[in-house]
């Protein structure tokens, strides 16, 4: 039989794969028949709602809820004293204390306590009855501030063994990567630039709130219902959290309203289920949008200092970037996934990077589509861009020059295999947009930005139904159409119909553990196990028919969705289809199925170049986005509209960042904005048409070539409006948000 | 032997060294022998590391070959939104 | 705080439900009818995602009190199809992919169809305007926008 694993099909042969058919789910999420997490209800359910710290940072004296319980109505009341201490994994400890505060409240919006009432009015009442006794401490919001001599301090000797000694106590991690040699780098530039470059930290903005519905009997069994990003992490983590068995917590994964990220960890969860195992009922909890923005991961805020050389011609002879980051109350912001990918674009023979980890009274940063690097990109792609200006040169053929290429030694350590980033640029060059004509205030940028992309634990299984039709289940929430790519790629490997193939997001108790649904993994890693259980179960249909024939295995091939005879000893014999034999399988060995589990590693880097027109009001300072390319390599695009949708989406949600949306905290440390009037994310009216050039460089680590998509867009969009709104408005602009009131004051002191 | 480009703040465990060799025909007597050879990466090895062999990242699996001659680098552990 | 009981019309079908003085239609619709097409995403009106009409007028329900909505005809995106038959806009968005997740969707449909049945033949303009109070955070409204304009142009050609 022959099947190869490693065969990576010609672009030619694929007859689903790179279509566009309608996607499963699409019925549902059109009429309103989907199930999203706040649309869950159980028989017989509470209410649970949380209370929050009114204070950036105080100290939890005494909390009594005696007041609360004895409301009619209110059937649990959970503070932190319900939870037992976990001593033994500082992770899981510090997402503990972020989903219930401990001795401190570490940030405005911080979980104190929760109540489950029999109504959302009567648990509303509740909180107001609890009463907790607290010692407001001095904060610090901002990430310079934070490093500063005299800064308040958020947690004693939690800094790792990287932090230097003498450094600030909010200091939990230092990181350096690179190679060559800075200083001797810079000797040999005509020109060097050193820059400072500061962004605030924004919102995934998912418009879907955080919900769940959890209930646990007696016994220990426990179900969640919840919109996550991965359902296995969510068990294992509340598990963990609760003291449960990961087999006696089922979890089932909503439909996700968008997650971008931020859904990759708790935050109501393992409340809902401490109200619901002290209540002996189901317990739904749902967040309110100011909840959401006070209290749950937006991304780390960042101060970034460069200094690059350039020789006359372009050749970039040195890069240095430090990297400050601050990821809320707790460690772990992804200033080192900044510091790998901030040069990554580039062949340079001296590059360092240094990364600070800082923590703030902030809530606890979550991910962030391609976290670390769009701060990073930002930094370095501006001050790139400056310096090709400064001498006369055309910024793209500049990047041209220094773009890293197969072979390259990465700015972070590996030399490159075949890689899109110069196909990118190229495509870019050639591109009518490159060359169009600009009017008076307007200004083109551009920039290239890079992920990595990841592999993880997956789980497949691919059953035959007795018709001849398909069931796949994957274990990784559907948010972005991946349900669509998976009955691709099995009808593709099974040559049936797209049609014939229905993909479910199996639960918890369904499949082994499945990674959450982040590092653009699911194409990839999930498309991967989908088509090798595919494969299993043709292997199995071979044997079958190779028994109803009465021959070897050997003599046996499956082709065009059916087995053949094959070779001169196999006799003659009609193929036998899928449904054939489907129908006979109880008299042939019993139900056909198809699995394959396993942690596929490998995943394939992917880079983008992005291009963008834009136009500044002189009297406002209002920029528009007049006109916006997106060149990325996808490997192959399984579904290329759900391709685009990716590329248009992590290009938008960049422009958000660059040019409106910012955490604004007061000098209190609470937070003002935390609505959507004044959090604005881009709407409709601010934009264009978002155009987008698919590339195809096939990942060797993948059958079909598949790389992630998902987070790479929203890595240039940054640094290319900000160099696009700089040529506009004829002044460098180094902070973002550009805002209008930044922007004006910026043109008016130049 | 293997040699191990590892990232700058993790020279001060390797005697400034940021190529190390270590003895290790798969990914986990790699980190084994990383952590025996230097006991002061062990609490970066046990929060996790990513690892390209090759041009390959790699995670966790502990069985992936790794040739005398390959290519390997300790990367922060990856980690994606 | 008595309830107040209120009678009216959704999606064609004659209702009637109690409803707390300070409840939100949005709530109603939701937890006491058990309509959970139209979405929460912000409680305070500015994202849309529960748009439905009151007497033909295009509404964010969770402004609307439950109370309001005595002797009042209200379409949501539960009666957009007609049975099996979706309304073109529907059918559309699919076949656009003018969705990713689908939180928005069902209050961008009901927003659309509310624009087109105003204006039958809106530019990209107006259509980017009309729809600028439903938030969409996955699709940067390129997808949403061919959508709309595509279903105007079949539907004009159809009339």
């Amino acid at each position: 039989m022959a099947l190869d694993s490693k065969q990576v099909l010609d672009t030619q042969q694929f007859k689903i794969v790179g279509t566009r058919p309608l996607r499963p789910d699409g019925i549902d999420k059109v009429t309103g028949k989907a199930r999203f997490g706040a649309d869950i209800t159980a028989p017989g359910m509470l209410i649970g709602k949380v209370l929050r710290s009114p204070h950036a940072h105080a100290r939890i004296k005494s909390i009594d809820t005696s007041a609360a319980e004895a409301i009619e109505g209110v059937h649990a009341v959970v503070t932190r004293a319900d939870f037992a201490e976990i001593t033994d994994d500082d992770a899981t400890a510090d997402v503990l204390d972020n989903c219930m505060a401990g001795e401190k409240a570490l940030y405005d919006g911080h979980a104190v306590a929760a109540v489950a009432a029999s109504s959302g009015h009567i648990a509303k009442k509740a909180l107001k009855a609890i009463k907790i006794d607290y010692e407001v401490l001095d904060h610090v919001t901002d990430v310079d501030r934070a490093i500063a001599d005299g800064a308040p301090v958020l947690h004693e000797g939690r800094a790792d063994e990287s932090v230097p000694e003498g450094s600030s106590p909010n200091i939990m991690a230092r990181y350096e990567f690179g190679h060559g040699d800075i200083d001797a780098g810079l000797a040999q530039a005509d020109q060097v630039i050193e820059r400072s470059y500061r962004t605030e930290a924004t919102h995934q903005g998912y418009i879907e709130p955080h919900a769940c519905l959890a209930q646990m009997s007696q016994d220990g069994q426990a179900d969640l219902w919840c919109c996550t990003q991965g359902h296995y992490m969510v068990r294992n983590t509340c598990a963990a959290i609760l003291g449960l068995d990961q087999g006696q917590l089922r979890v089932t994964a909503s439909e996700i309203g968008g997650g971008f990220g931020g859904k990759t960890t708790v935050f109501l969860e393992p409340v809902a289920l401490m109200l619901a195992k002290k209540s002996s009922r189901p317990v739904k909890m749902v967040m309110t949008r100011s909840e959401v923005l006070r209290a749950t991961g937006p991304t780390a805020s960042s101060s970034v200092d460069i200094r690059i050389g350039m020789t006359k011609d372009g050749r970039i002879t040195a890069g240095f970037a430090e990297l400050r980051y601050q990821g809320g109350a707790y460690p772990g912001s992804p200033v080192e996934m900044g510091s790998m990918s901030a040069f990554a674009p580039y062949d340079l023979e001296n590059v360092k990077t240094v990364g600070w980890d800082v923590v703030t009274n902030r809530p606890k940063q979550a991910a962030y589509r391609a976290p670390g690097a769009p701060m990073a990109a930002f930094a370095v792609e501006s001050a790139i861009d400056e310096l090709a200006k400064g001498l006369g040169l055309d910024p793209l053929e500049v990047r041209l020059k220094n773009a890293a290429r197969e072979g390259t030694k990465a700015s972070y350590g590996p030399t490159y295999p075949a890689i899109g980033l110069e196909a990118t640029l190229r495509t870019a060059k050639d591109h009518p947009h490159w060359t169009a004509p600009l009017g008076p205030n307007q200004g083109r940028g551009v920039a290239c930005g890079f992920w990595f992309n990841f592999g993880g634990d997956t789980c497949v299984t691919l059953n035959i139904t007795p018709d001849g039709t398909v069931t796949v289940s994957e274990g990784n929430p559907d948010i972005g159409g991946s349900r669509a790519s998976m009955s691709m790629m099995a009808a593709e490997e099974l040559g049936i119909p797209y049609n014939k193939v229905r993909t479910i997001v199996a639960d918890t108790g369904s499949l082994g553990q499945n990674e959450v649904t982040d590092g653009s993994r699911v194409t990839f890693a999930v498309g991967l196990a989908t088509i090798e259980a595919a494969r299993a179960a043709k292997r199995e249909m071979c044997r079958r028919v190779a028994k109803v024939w009465g021959i070897d295995e050997d003599a046996v091939e499956w082709r065009d969705g059916a087995v053949h005879p094959t070779g001169h000893n196999a006799g003659s014999h009609d193929p036998m289809t899928l449904a054939e034999i489907a129908a006979i399988a109880s008299n042939t060995g019993g139900p056909i199925a198809g699995h394959h589990e396993a942690n596929p590693e490998g995943a394939g880097v992917s880079f983008a170049t992005h291009m963008v027109d834009t136009e500044v009001d002189p009297d406002t300072g209002a920029v528009k986005i007049l006109r916006y390319t997106v060149f990325q390599d996808a490997g192959k695009a399984v579904h290329p509209a759900y391709v685009e949708g990716q590329f248009q989406g992590g290009a938008t949600q960049g422009i958000g960042w660059a040019l409106n949306e910012e955490y604004i905290y007061g000098e209190d440390g609470t937070l003002q904005n935390a609505g959507f009037l004044d959090y604005r994310i881009p709407v409709a009216s601010d934009l264009p048409m978002i155009d987008t050039v698919i590339l195809e460089i096939p990942n060797p680590g993948h059958p079909y070539g598949v790389r992630g998509v998902g987070e790479t867009s929203i890595v240039p969009p940054l640094a290319a409006i900000a160099n696009a709104v700089s040529e506009a408005a004829g002044v460098r602009m180094t902070d973002l948000p550009m805002s209008p009131p930044k922007v004006l004051k910026a043109m008016q002191d130049k | 032997m293997v040699q191990v480009t590892i990232w700058g703040s993790l020279a001060r465990f390797t005697d400034d060294a940021r190529e190390v060799e270590v003895e290790a025909e798969n990914l986990r007597q790699l980190l084994d022998g990383l952590a025996q050879k230097y006991p002061g990466l062990k609490p970066q090895l046990d929060r996790g590391v990513s690892v390209s062999i090759d041009g390959k990242v790699y995670n966790d699996s502990w069985f992936q070959p790794i040739q005398p001659d390959s290519e390997v680098v300790l990367l922060a552990r990856l980690k994606g939104g | 705080m008595s309830n107040i009981h209120v009678t009216t019309k959704i999606n064609g079908d004659p209702t009637e439900y109690l409803c707390a003085p300070d409840e939100t239609l949005l709530d109603v619709l939701r937890d006491r009818l058990g309509m959970t097409g139209s979405k929460e995403g912000c409680g305070t009106g500015d994202c849309g995602a529960c748009s439905v009409t009151i007497n033909g007028r295009l509404v964010c329900s969770c402004l609307v009190l439950g109370a309001e909505a005595e002797g009042a005809e209200i379409e949501t995106i539960e009666g957009m199809a007609d049975g099996d038959q979706l309304h073109p806009l529907q059918q559309k968005f699919i076949e656009h992919a003018a969705l990713q997740c689908g939180i928005c969707t069902p209050g961008i449909l009901v927003a659309a169809k509310s624009l087109l049945e105003k204006n039958p033949d809106p530019t990209e303009e107006e259509a980017r305007y009309w729809l600028a109070g439903n938030l969409c955070r996955c699709t940067g409204y390129d997808k949403i926008i061919r959508a709309v304009l595509d279903t105007a142009a079949d539907l004009r050609k159809a009339s």
